[in-house]
């Protein structure tokens, strides 16, 4: 696919910055937030854009990620297109009101630079905070890369604010690996090219003091569970319309997206699965392995929420064996998070690869070539299903 | 690693000196603070009025929250806004502990504000010593709830347009047992105030204004920390018993410091004894 260079410059931005200029460019009129490594670049940015008067939005430095997410609710519900940011301990104060903004349907956008969850403190990256919403009703997408951070955001408020699908979506940017390292990219000009992909934000319904509506109001066992049933069938119709965006999108900006990626899997005996900037890292350690002849192959989500349950069972037809590599633990459950969720939508297929699970680079831990190898060995250690890699003294 | 010098200090004893050196930055306030109110518990000690390995040092997330990793005492390094909370908690587990939360104004004042309203409210015994540097520094210089108007901040690069809150006198709406301001220029009263307050029941504060040269100096152009302190000596006015209708909290007039509240009311466990709840 070619990049349609006529509109956008090519520079360079770090992670956390690309997304405030992505936010920017959305032209969105209301960001809440508060301050969080590895996040916070993103919204000194957005409130220089702010106050230099490029952007016309109100910017509120709230005093807490709780009233940040519940500023953006109250703007959404009014009817305008909101952004917020947080990372880690932010988005577990904000988990009440994730729940909030996903059952009042209303498209709110957040970046979310992952970082670990405390204790001890870390401020590197885990995908706990990535996982913590996932049962929240919120659609989730991964970057792999800084190019991808910026893209993501742009297609996620069409995606949210789209009349079929409107639900809240977040975009992962790894914490430190991606927030704050500085890669080449292309952005566009300004505002005027987004608005072509991305129009005015058109609500279903807002408050409104001509037209009054209540919304969140009480449901019990006679309405509740209706309600979300509603809710589930909602979100799990989404999948078609997010991926007829994401084309779009594609076309837009020459740069292609979908639910899933894929590299050397075609032919492969043993996939690997990752989520975020680790399939940079894994795509560099497949071709140096299909090079000493080991036939690996890897498969990358864009998507994680709803999870792109027909792509997956699609790419990993044909594999021996599939090592899911999570960035995070589910203490007590028999398997970390994106197993599970590999696990149950492989559990019908007729033939499926071996899983193992592989638990690696939490709080920032680096994940290389050498750890990779380390990885190599223990998949092929006769019967594993789940282990550590880059833990010391192992 | 244990840095071992040939120097020694009077309160080493009462810091992990394989912290050394820590991370705060030259000129920073929060060390200072930190060294006052622990000559405060030493001296304390040596009057035979308190026991070290009573105290439950508690901080929130900021810079001034790392002290938490540098003092020998049980310490608890808690998330953002929740050490009031945490203190409560422990204190109500074993009322024999002598919670001291020292922590940053975005942490008490901002995040945690609600905890520290209704921990005032009840009168609780703790001791809350808040090292206002007017921004969030460990973050990088954003708008706190105290940052000065028209100050420049990194999230509000034209300056702020909110009034800030000042903590010690808004606590004064709540019927506590003690509330008193300083500033890092005012080294002995910090010490005294500290060792005053800790023999007291009941819900004691004690804000500090500290200097942050490395941030809220930057910001308003002052860089260096020598100027800094000169500033603030200048802004901080110690009044002897001061009105209500007194107290300024101005950074480009006065920052009223003092002793504003000071009295013996029942602390909350008193209270609890007296309704009947607790035998201790
Ligand atoms: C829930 C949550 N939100 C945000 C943060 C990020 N954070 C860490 S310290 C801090 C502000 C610290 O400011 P202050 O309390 O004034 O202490 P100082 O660094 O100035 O001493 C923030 C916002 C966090 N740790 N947890
Ligand atoms: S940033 Fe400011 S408050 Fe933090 S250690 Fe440096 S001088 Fe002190």
């Amino acid at each position: 696919m070619e990049v349609k260079v006529e509109r956008q410059i090519r520079t360079g931005l770090n992670g956390d910055e690309a997304v405030a200029y992505a936010a920017y460019h959305a032209d969105v009129d209301v960001i809440a937030a508060y301050p969080i490594t590895p996040q916070t670049i993103i919204v000194e940015r957005l409130s220089e854009f702010v106050h230099d008067g490029l952007l016309d939005a109100e910017f509120i430095p709230v005093e807490s990620e709780h009233s940040a997410l519940s500023a953006v609710v109250g703007a959404a519900a009014s009817g305008v297109r909101t952004f917020t940011a947080t990372a880690s301990q932010g988005l577990a104060l904000m988990y009440e009101i994730l729940y909030i903004a996903s059952s009042l349907r209303l498209p709110i956008v957040m970046a979310l630079a992952d970082r670990a969850l405390s204790a001890l403190i870390n401020i590197h990256c885990s995908h706990d905070d990535a996982y913590a919403a996932r049962d929240s009703g919120w659609i989730e997408f991964f970057a792999e890369n800084v190019q991808e951070a910026y893209d993501l955001v742009i297609a996620a408020f069409r995606v949210a604010e789209d009349k079929n699908i409107s639900f809240p979506a977040i975009v992962n940017l790894d914490g430190f690996i991606l927030s704050h390292s500085i890669e080449p990219l292309y952005i566009y000009e300004g505002q005027d090219v987004v608005r072509e992909f991305l129009p005015r934000r058109e609500p279903i319904v807002k408050l409104d003091p001509d037209k009054p509506v209540t919304i969140g109001a009480l449901a019990l066992q006679n309405y509740y569970i209706e309600l979300k049933r509603a809710q589930a069938e909602a979100f799990e119709a989404t999948p078609p319309y997010i991926r007829k965006i994401l084309r779009e999108y594609s076309e837009f900006s020459g740069r292609k997206y979908d639910f899933i990626k894929k590299y050397m899997i075609d032919d492969a005996d043993i996939g690997f699965l990752v989520l975020g900037s680790t399939a940079g890292t894994m795509r560099h350690v497949v071709r140096k392995w299909r090079e000493k002849g080991r036939k690996v192959g890897l498969i990358s989500l864009t998507l994680y929420r709803p999870f792109p349950v027909d792509d997956l069972r699609d790419a990993v037809k044909g594999l021996k064996k599939l090592v899911i590599m999570d960035r995070s633990y589910s203490f007590g459950s028999p398997y970390a998070q994106l197993y599970m969720d590999v696990a149950a939508t492989l559990y019908d297929e007729p033939e499926k690869p071996d899983l193992i699970n592989v638990i690696y680079g939490l709080g920032g831990r680096d994940f290389n070539e050498y750890t990779a190898e380390e990885m190599w060995e223990k998949i092929n250690r006769p019967g594993v299903k789940k282990i550590w890699v880059g833990v010391r003294g192992d | 690693m244990m840095v071992k010098s040939k120097y020694s200090h009077p309160i080493d004893d009462l810091l992990r000196l394989d912290r050394v050196p820590y991370t705060w930055c030259p000129g920073c306030g929060i060390g200072i603070i930190l060294h006052h109110t622990l000559r405060a518990i030493k001296e304390l000690e040596s009057e035979g009025k308190i026991n070290r390995d009573k105290i439950l040092f508690v901080t929130g997330i900021g810079c001034t929250g790392r002290a938490a990793g540098l003092v020998k005492l049980d310490a608890a390094h808690v998330l953002h806004g929740r050490a009031i909370p945490f203190a409560v908690g422990a204190m109500l587990a074993n009322p024999s502990l002598i919670p001291i939360v020292f922590s940053g104004d975005g942490d008490i004042a901002g995040i945690g504000g609600n905890h520290l309203l209704h921990a005032a409210r009840r009168n609780m015994d703790i001791l809350v010593i808040m090292v206002n540097n007017f921004t969030y520094a460990l973050t990088g210089g954003q708008l706190a709830p105290t940052t000065p108007y028209k100050v420049y901040s990194t999230t509000t690069p034209y300056g702020n347009p909110e009034p800030p809150i000042d903590t010690a006198k808004a606590l004064m709406a709540l019927d506590v047992n003690y509330i008193a301001r300083w500033s890092v220029t005012h080294l002995t009263k910090i010490k005294d105030s500290v060792k005053y307050a800790l023999t007291k029941r009941g819900f004691r504060f004690i804000e500090v204004i500290s200097v942050c040269p490395e941030i809220f100096g930057r910001h308003i152009g002052i860089r260096d920390p020598y100027q800094l302190y000169v500033t603030l000596r200048k802004i901080a006015k110690t009044r002897i018993k001061p009105s209500f209708g007194d107290i300024k909290y101005d950074w480009n007039s006065e920052i009223t410091c003092g002793v504003f509240v000071d009295r013996d009311d029942p602390g909350y466990f008193d209270r609890l004894k007296e309704i009947g709840v607790t035998k201790k």
